[in-house]
């Protein structure tokens, strides 16, 4: 697997992309650092961006490396490697590469600014590791859907869904929700609702870490109480870690089943 | 070397294979043969476990292939159709096969029998199809291994290569190899096979030597034998 990993890695090193992707973070650490001198503040804009962001690049990033790497698949499925290991060192490949350009993109001007020396240092961590957790689950939602779609068109037109759920329609639902059954106490429905969805739980993550939690008012004190304990931690780094683990365990599974 | 029994697979209401059974045995070159859509390269991968079968059993190297994935180490194989990523160099190819499979000195030997010096640096995307096919047969040939399988190896080759070809086939074979091809090109067939499986419909129609045949159909020559096996059957 380590060295499927290593081709797609280099692979996709030399490709214009994730310098394009590389340099779009770059640039907004840069511009949000200029425009703001305020770190945590950039930070919450820098949420805004990533949390919708990583989502929509994983996904499409994900099923697009799948569907053009189609020949250097065949090549690998002729050879006699596992089956697992060829698209375990693909995801990774694909993941790693992302993650690594947001960590250096962004990383770059924030440690230019001086960020080792600040006190937004935590803040800055949580948000990288959200932001690497978000690409690592969309890029293994990407694959599943990539390899149970033989037809591209079908393919694309799911990971988008996927992104447009879990990042826009699923707050619409729950916001819905919330208010239709406004009568009654909504703390604990409101508490699983966004600890189900990784986006959400990202969001909430950040926000607490900012200290900026009472803003949302009564329900912000209950998260607060939640994610403030280290139970509350290790449940949602228990969530995140499913949301990663799941996928990855359909990628090896489907892959097992397919036939080539 | 090669035992099946009962072999099914379909693609959704397409039933490809209808319980083949063939035995292949050690030594000696085989040609799968039959008409387009017949189920050789369905058969084929089912061998190299590409293709999971819905019923009946593949033992190679007398080892049941489900239990024992390590069976591929022992095969060569050429896809048939050669498609392979375009932003590669063909060293960089040979080089990356290499390193994933195991090292060996033989590519330097094939790249000189198929001319291949001049290709080296350049990108896959840009040569013709004869030309990766010469590439696709390098990376095949190079690792030596028992049991050689060629899915239509004649493919867009020219008249020099194709008998370099069949001279690197006899080469493997009187090591003793098994080597399994498909083809459309009868004359070729005829001129390296010892022994024909003939797939008709999912399931072997005739298997035994090329004058077996001739005289099952009552042909003089074996194109005309494999003719008459699809006209009779409207294929």
């Amino acid at each position: 697997m380590l060295k499927i990993l290593k081709y797609s890695f280099f692979d996709l090193m030399r490709s214009r992309w994730s310098y394009v992707y590389f340099a779009f973070y770059l640039l907004l650490g840069v511009t949000l650092l200029f425009l703001n001198s305020d770190l945590s503040k950039a930070v919450i804009t820098l949420m805004n961006v990533i949390i919708i962001l990583i989502p929509l690049i994983g996904t499409i990033f994900g099923v697009m490396y799948y569907y053009n790497s189609k020949e250097f698949t065949e090549l690998l499925l002729a050879q006699p490697l596992k089956r697992s290991s060829i698209f375990l060192g693909q995801y990774f490949g694909v993941a790693g590469s992302l993650s690594l350009s947001l960590i250096l993109g962004l990383g770059i001007p924030f440690v230019f600014y001086g960020l080792l020396n600040s006190d937004a240092m935590g803040e800055f961590f949580l948000l990288m590791a959200t932001g690497v957790s978000l690409t690592f689950i969309f890029t293994a939602l990407a694959f599943n859907i990539a390899l149970y779609n033989e037809n591209r068109i079908k393919g694309f037109g799911m990971a988008i869904l996927v992104w447009l759920f879990l990042a826009i329609i699923y707050d619409g639902i729950f916001l819905m929700t919330l208010t239709l059954f406004s009568d009654y106490p909504l703390d604990k429905l409101s508490l699983i609702g966004s600890v189900l969805n990784p986006i959400d739980l990202s969001r909430i993550l950040i926000l607490l870490k900012l200290d900026i939690s009472a803003l949302m008012g009564y329900t912000g004190a209950i998260f607060k109480q939640f994610f403030g304990t280290n139970w509350g931690l290790a449940v949602s780094t228990a969530m995140m870690a499913l949301w990663v683990v799941i996928p990855i365990v359909g990628i090896v599974l489907k892959s097992k089943k397919k036939d080539f | 070397m090669v035992t099946i029994t009962n072999l099914h697979k379909k693609f959704g209401k397409n039933e490809v294979l209808r319980g083949v059974d063939l035995n292949i045995d050690q030594g000696g070159i085989f040609a799968i043969l039959g008409p387009n859509g017949s189920g050789k390269t369905t058969l084929i991968k089912c061998i190299l476990g590409m293709v999971l079968p819905d019923a009946g059993s593949i033992s190679v190297f007398d080892k049941n292939i489900k239990k024992n994935p390590d069976y591929r180490h022992k095969i060569d194989y050429l896809p048939q159709i050669a498609n392979f990523p375009g932003n590669l160099k063909v060293r960089e190819l040979i080089k990356m096969i290499k390193d994933l499979r195991k090292p060996t000195t033989e590519d330097t030997r094939l790249i000189e029998l198929f001319k291949l010096e001049p290709f080296l640096d350049k990108k896959l995307g840009n040569l013709s199809g004869g030309t990766k096919q010469k590439v696709n047969i390098v990376l095949t040939f190079m690792f030596d291994s028992p049991l050689i399988i060629l899915d239509e190896p004649t493919t867009g080759l020219d008249p020099m290569s194709l008998i370099r070809l069949k001279e690197l086939i006899h080469q493997e074979k009187n090591k003793g190899k098994t080597i399994l091809i498909t083809s459309h090109i009868m004359g070729f067939v005829e001129e390296v096979s010892n022994e024909i499986v003939f797939i008709l419909e999912g399931n072997i129609y005739f298997k035994g030597t090329i004058p077996e045949l001739k005289e099952k159909t009552g042909q003089p020559d074996f194109e005309h034998a494999i003719a008459s096996i699809l006209k009779e059957n409207h294929a």
